[in-house]
């Protein structure tokens, strides 16, 4: 049996619109459905998506806060929405905008009474605490009260208290929001160590493309509710059709460039956009347009996510 | 599995209430200063009463001991209810600001997180105050055994009430985002009312408070046997030991409607 099992999964809203004076007429909107996925003990999975395709409300029934209106959901054996407390004990989650530490609270404090709350054995928890505020950096902030942390510390901080009752599975709803490259390199590293050597499954939902890049191997792409991508990162680019792009600066304005194996898509000026398939080697393509035209200066884009998802959805 | 959920439930709640308490107390002047003040302020609307007091002789058929009694029965019912679940008032609150989602993730029943945010110790003050007034009461009832256990049970339901009258209003925010004030108008509106002898009310507003929506057992049926005086609506005798019963039932509904809640709860957007 998979660590969580998710099969036909759906999940519709009511609501409400004025349509008169008085009446009001009533929609359904389907947040998530028929959606199917099973993710293994260990794995590192990237749930991503545009805005509103529903990858909050699949982690919400994932963690029991929303109960499914239709289909099939385990984790770790259980029925979220009505095992949620017992569940509780099992998972960790970390809410990139809002924090569950205690905004008055010091952060030792807060740590100390998640000990309470999750029953965490002394030692236990003291091992785990030293660990953290060591990977994470924690050890000056330890006295300082949450709602004076900067975001990339009160993320840190969100992270490591997610994390103290040895969780099986730890959810992060965009956890690199707003963090410097910087925060966000060290966040990646922890996360990795924390898999590979706790074994910790982790499913996050990120609108960044390269968290998923340093940490999944896999990654499920969901629109409109329900997941239209599930495979290995390399395959997605494939599937999407998408192409990177090679930006050329000439020396002089010329005609469009033509090379095997690129299209030019813009000219402005000395500068050319060429496009090529993300599967193709650049390199062939650079020596191209090396030989034959004056180049000032070169550099290769990568797809965005979102122009990846929407090639597949438009496919 | 009932009775552990209810273990970890006040276990949860105990230590959420400890740290809350312990921070609060890292500014001891401002929390001595807010709970004497809220302890005098609680009793000067006392003694608004007593001095009426001094223009008539009873209220109702009721002398000023009498009101004490019934005034401290039904406050000190309600400030216990408020000090230990009064916070679920704020329940729309903390649905807006996404600190419902955090408290379901975690392995503490909600109901209990919920009543213990931010939890007050100063709102003992409330407690120690009505407690006051009601010993003043109590000073001049002509005690029996039947009557002592009776006036603990009172107190019990009384508070019981009051806490489901609590979380089966605040319920309403999972609906409606604010809707704390039609809560108000049954706890806070409902002690103002059950202070004075339900005499001076009309029947139909006692029979009301009776079988509809049953504040009248918070105090007045218990108080009546204790303070050894037949119904004035001539309504059975057996009322006056129905608090429980009445508590239970209120306890029971309210327990639905929060269960309904929680299972109809729609998060926010993010």
């Amino acid at each position: 049996m998979s660590l969580i099992e998710v099969r036909g999964l759906e999940r519709t809203f009511v609501v409400r619109r004025k349509s008169g004076r008085v009446t009001r007429e009533r929609h359904e909107v389907r947040a998530v459905h028929d959606l199917d996925f099973s993710v293994e003990a260990g794995e590192m999975v990237g749930y991503i998506g545009p805005n509103g395709a529903g990858k909050s409300t699949t982690i919400k029934m994932l963690t029991g806060i929303l109960v499914p209106t239709g289909g099939h959901l385990r984790v770790a054996g259980l029925e979220p929405s009505r095992r949620r407390t017992e569940l509780a004990r099992r998972i960790g989650v970390v809410f990139g905008q809002r924090t569950t530490l205690w905004w008055d609270l010091p952060l030792r404090d807060s740590f100390q009474l998640l000990q309470k709350i999750y029953r965490i054995p002394d030692d236990r928890f003291r091992g785990n605490l030293a660990e953290f505020v060591e990977l994470l950096d924690l050890g000056d902030l330890l006295a300082t009260p949450v709602r004076q942390l900067s975001l990339g510390q009160r993320m840190r901080g969100d992270i490591a208290a997610a994390l103290l009752h040895d969780p099986e599975i730890l959810y992060l709803d965009e956890p690199t929001i707003g963090l410097d490259v910087v925060s966000k390199g060290r966040l990646r590293e922890f996360l990795r160590t924390l898999n590979q050597e706790r074994g910790t499954t982790l499913l996050l939902t990120t609108h960044d493309l390269q968290d998923i890049e340093a940490l999944c191997r896999r990654v499920i792409v969901i629109d409109h509710g329900t997941a239209v991508f599930d495979g290995p990162l390399e395959q997605l680019h494939l599937q999407g059709g998408s192409t990177r792009t090679l930006v050329v600066d000439l020396v002089d304005e010329a005609a469009p460039i033509q090379v095997p194996g690129a299209e030019t898509r813009r000219v402005e000026g000395p500068r050319q956009w060429l496009s090529f398939p993300s599967d193709a080697s650049a390199a062939p393509i650079v020596a191209a347009v090396a030989a034959a035209y004056d180049v000032a200066d070169l550099s290769i884009h990568e797809p965005a996510i979102e122009d990846v998802i929407r090639d597949l959805y438009t496919q | 599995m009932a009775e552990s959920q209810t273990v970890t439930a006040v276990r949860g709640y105990r230590d959420i209430a400890i740290m809350w308490t312990r921070a609060s107390m890292a500014y001891r002047a401002s929390f001595w200063m807010m709970a004497v003040s809220s302890f005098v302020i609680g009793g000067l609307d006392f003694v608004g009463i007593w001095i009426m007091f001094s223009a008539v002789d009873s209220l109702g058929g009721f002398d000023l001991a009498e009101i004490a009694f019934l005034y401290g029965a039904t406050g000190l019912g309600l400030a216990i209810a408020d000090m230990f679940v009064g916070r679920i008032e704020r329940l729309g609150q903390m649905v807006r600001l996404g600190k419902l989602d955090v408290m379901m993730v975690r392995p503490v029943p909600l109901l209990a997180q919920v009543c213990a945010d931010e939890f007050a110790l100063r709102r003992f003050a409330r407690v120690a105050q009505t407690g006051l007034i009601f010993g003043i009461g109590c000073a001049y009832v002509d005690w029996s055994p039947t009557k002592v256990l009776l006036a603990a049970v009172m107190i019990v339901s009384g508070a019981a009430i009051f806490f489901a009258v609590f979380v089966g209003f605040a319920c309403l925010q999972f609906w409606t985002a604010d809707s704390s004030e039609v809560a108000n108008a049954f706890t806070y509106g409902g002690n103002t009312m059950t202070q004075y002898p339900l005499t001076i009310y009309p029947q139909e507003l006692v029979k009301t408070l009776t079988f509809v929506f049953p504040l009248a057992f918070v105090n007045w049926y218990p108080s009546l046997y204790i303070l050894d005086r037949p119904d004035p609506f001539g309504l059975p005798e057996w009322l006056q030991f129905a608090s429980p019963v009445a508590a239970l039932l209120l306890l029971a509904a309210a327990a639905l409607v929060w269960r309904t809640g929680v299972r109809h709860y729609t998060s926010t957007g993010s």
